[in-house]
């Protein structure tokens, strides 16, 4: 490197270049697409504060509950603004997750296959799942809300004709009893962190059961995952070359092409990202419910893509960010969650949950534009 | 002089019974800038195209630095050093100067299979390459949509020879840039060829072309009308080569017309 390239790379670093003063930390942060949902969260948690502070929202108990719905939001959440930025829907996401959930239970229960292995298939099936979809998106180039949509149909329509074939039935329970000394199911199904709980029990400090232990017994499997989640995917996003491939896919296809970006790939793996996610959203809904339901996930498609969107994913792809995906789904959880505490009818929570998505991508929309032509 | 760092040997591509390209024959030196000119439909994207290894020739070879070469693949064409800019750049506006100057060829660091894309080590790179050429990139990490257009094009082509580029292809890149933004690209354009590389300068507008160009080569119609050097050749005569200069002396023949008769 030159002296003068060195000098110049050095004034960067150290940030002592005069044109670099004038973008002030605080702008640096508006520019960030997780700043609404960051925003947005905070500003749930003061309402709740004020309107629940005194209700046992804010308990260990009432805290593990809305966070448990906020992860399990999440997990998919995060998924589905991956393939977002890689420009990308995948509307059979709540789908995978009723038969992913049957893919666990009619084996484990019907053909007598260790929980395990049962659950093993199941993330086979995800993978199958996501790469049919992948592929087909990116050999036909049709929109993938179109191939997607499809999916969610088939996907829905298998999972009940092959439980009532198999079962009778469009419920399969009786899960419970095999969740123990199993090598894997623990993953899905164990709360952590649960000799705090007993120490905090002790000190008399959150709620007891009349038996002396303490209501909120650990952390919920869910919020461990969703933690997971949000760190890899924030890693991939922003560290790796794996994660400007997904930004390039989906900011300009062609483009990234050009440059030698397998696009195709990028966007088949995502694909199978969510339809993984899905699964481990059913893994652990299953394990503590004991049993599967065929309508497992309906709907959860649409809500994973709100959280995105109330996240900073834009709907076109190639902006974007897993944080915020998280945060938006943590304001759909302790919303849900919250508004059970409040006097209000919880009839209005679609209603809230619509405006803040609007609100979310008319904000967006404007933050897109800072970006884009702040010059 | 030195022999010629590319040459374009009677090259022919038919698509079906279309002929777009018949018998062209280019040869160009190291720090050379050439210009193809044509209207539209000569058969330039089909050239450009031919030489970015995406068309193989059906006809004719491709020589560099002596060797005779054929392209399987965009890729075959980059690692033998030649360098592409598309007319829409392949840069993406939502992101980071850095990160669209890496796309797809990210430097990395750390042990293996975990390695990370080093994004220290791009800022830096990125910053340096631009400041160069003197663009005011006041933080490598702001996103290409808040650059000019004619920023955009520096950037892609500060990319491109960055990455090894020895031949460099420049598909229109002055067309939609206002004459101070065009200005700034072709100043780049010299500087670029002053250091070594070959230039292909593809453009319709010949007052962009002529100021830059060492020789010229006219497409009509999908064959060559002839490599003219810069003493050879006026302005006017280029611009009465293109299939352009016809209809523009009728136009102003009518127009002349027109105007009588109004008045």
């Amino acid at each position: 490197m030159s002296d003068k390239a060195k000098s110049i790379a050095s004034k960067k670093t150290s940030g002592q270049d005069e044109r670099l003063k004038e973008v002030s930390k605080l702008r640096l942060l508006l520019n960030r697409p997780e700043l609404g949902a960051v925003g947005g969260a905070i500003l749930v948690f003061i309402f709740f504060g004020i309107v629940a502070g005194d209700t046992g929202m804010f308990s260990a108990y009432g805290t593990l509950n809305f966070l448990d719905v906020s992860a399990n939001l999440g997990i998919i959440a995060i998924a589905a603004a991956m393939l977002m930025i890689g420009g990308e829907f995948d509307l059979s996401i709540g789908s995978m997750i009723g038969f992913a959930g049957i893919c666990i239970a009619i084996p484990a229960i019907y053909w007598g296959w260790p929980l395990w292995v049962s659950i093993i298939f199941a993330f086979a099936m995800a993978v199958l799942v996501g790469y049919f979809n992948g592929i087909l998106v990116v050999r036909t180039g049709l929109p993938s809300f179109i191939v997607t949509l499809a999916m969610l149909f088939i996907l829905r329509g298998a999972t009940l004709a092959i439980t009532r074939l198999i079962t009778g039935r469009t419920q399969v329970p009786g899960l419970r009893v095999l969740i123990e000394n199993d090598p894997i199911a623990w993953m899905f199904a164990t709360d952590t962190f649960k000799w705090l709980f007993t120490w905090l029990g002790s000190m008399n400090l959150i709620a007891l059961r009349t038996d002396g232990t303490p209501l909120a017994t650990g952390i919920p499997p869910s919020v461990i995952w969703f933690i997971a989640a949000t760190l890899f995917a924030t890693w991939i996003l922003m560290k790796t070359r794996y994660g400007n491939w997904i930004f390039a896919s989906g900011g300009d296809k062609n483009g990234a092409t050009n440059v030698g970006v397998p696009v195709g790939r990028v966007k088949i793996s995502l694909f199978i990202g969510t339809a993984v996610a899905a699964t481990i959203f059913a893994t652990i809904q299953v394990l503590d419910a004991g049993s599967a339901d065929t309508m497992r996930g309906n709907l959860k498609e649409l809500e994973a893509i709100a959280a995105a969107v109330v996240g900073g994913c834009l709907l076109t792809g190639g902006y974007g960010s897993a944080i915020g995906a998280a945060f938006g789904a943590l304001i759909f959880g302790t919303v849900s969650m919250g508004i059970f505490y409040t006097d209000v009818d919880t009839d209005w929570f679609k209603v809230f949950l619509g405006a803040m998505m609007l609100i979310a991508v008319v904000f967006n929309n404007y933050i897109r534009k800072r970006v884009t032509e702040s010059k | 002089m030195s022999e010629n760092l590319i040459e374009f040997n009677n090259i022919s591509k038919f698509f079906g019974k279309v002929i777009a390209l018949k018998d062209v024959t280019m040869k160009l030196k190291k720090g050379e800038i050439m210009c193809l000119l044509g209207d539209n439909g000569a058969g330039k994207s089909t050239l450009i195209k031919t030489l970015a290894g995406v068309h193989k020739p059906d006809e004719g070879e491709i020589v560099i630095e002596g060797k005779k070469t054929v392209f399987d693949s965009p890729k075959d064409a980059l690692d033998m050093g030649i360098g592409t800019v598309y007319q829409d750049l392949a840069l993406v506006p939502l992101m980071s100067v850095t990160r669209n100057f890496f796309m797809g060829r990210e430097p990395l660091k750390g042990p293996p299979f975990l390695k990370t894309f080093d994004i220290e080590k791009a800022n830096q790179i990125a910053a340096e390459r631009m400041g160069q050429i003197g663009i005011d990139v006041r933080d490598p990490s702001q996103a290409v949509g808040t650059m000019s257009g004619g920023e955009r094009q520096c950037l892609a082509i500060s990319r491109a020879i960055y990455f090894g580029a020895k031949v460099l292809v420049l598909d229109e890149p002055t067309s939609a840039l206002g004459v101070h933004q065009a200005s700034m690209v072709l100043k780049y354009v010299v500087k670029a060829a002053s250091q070594g590389l070959a230039v292909i300068l593809i453009t319709h507008n010949v007052h962009h072309a002529y100021p830059v160009g060492n020789s010229f080569t006219v497409l009509n119609r999908g064959k060559s009308l002839g490599t003219f050097n810069k003493k050879d050749i006026s302005r006017e005569e280029l611009l009465g080569m293109m299939a352009g200069g016809e209809e523009l002396d009728k136009l102003e023949v009518e127009l002349e017309e027109m105007n009588r008769i109004n008045n």
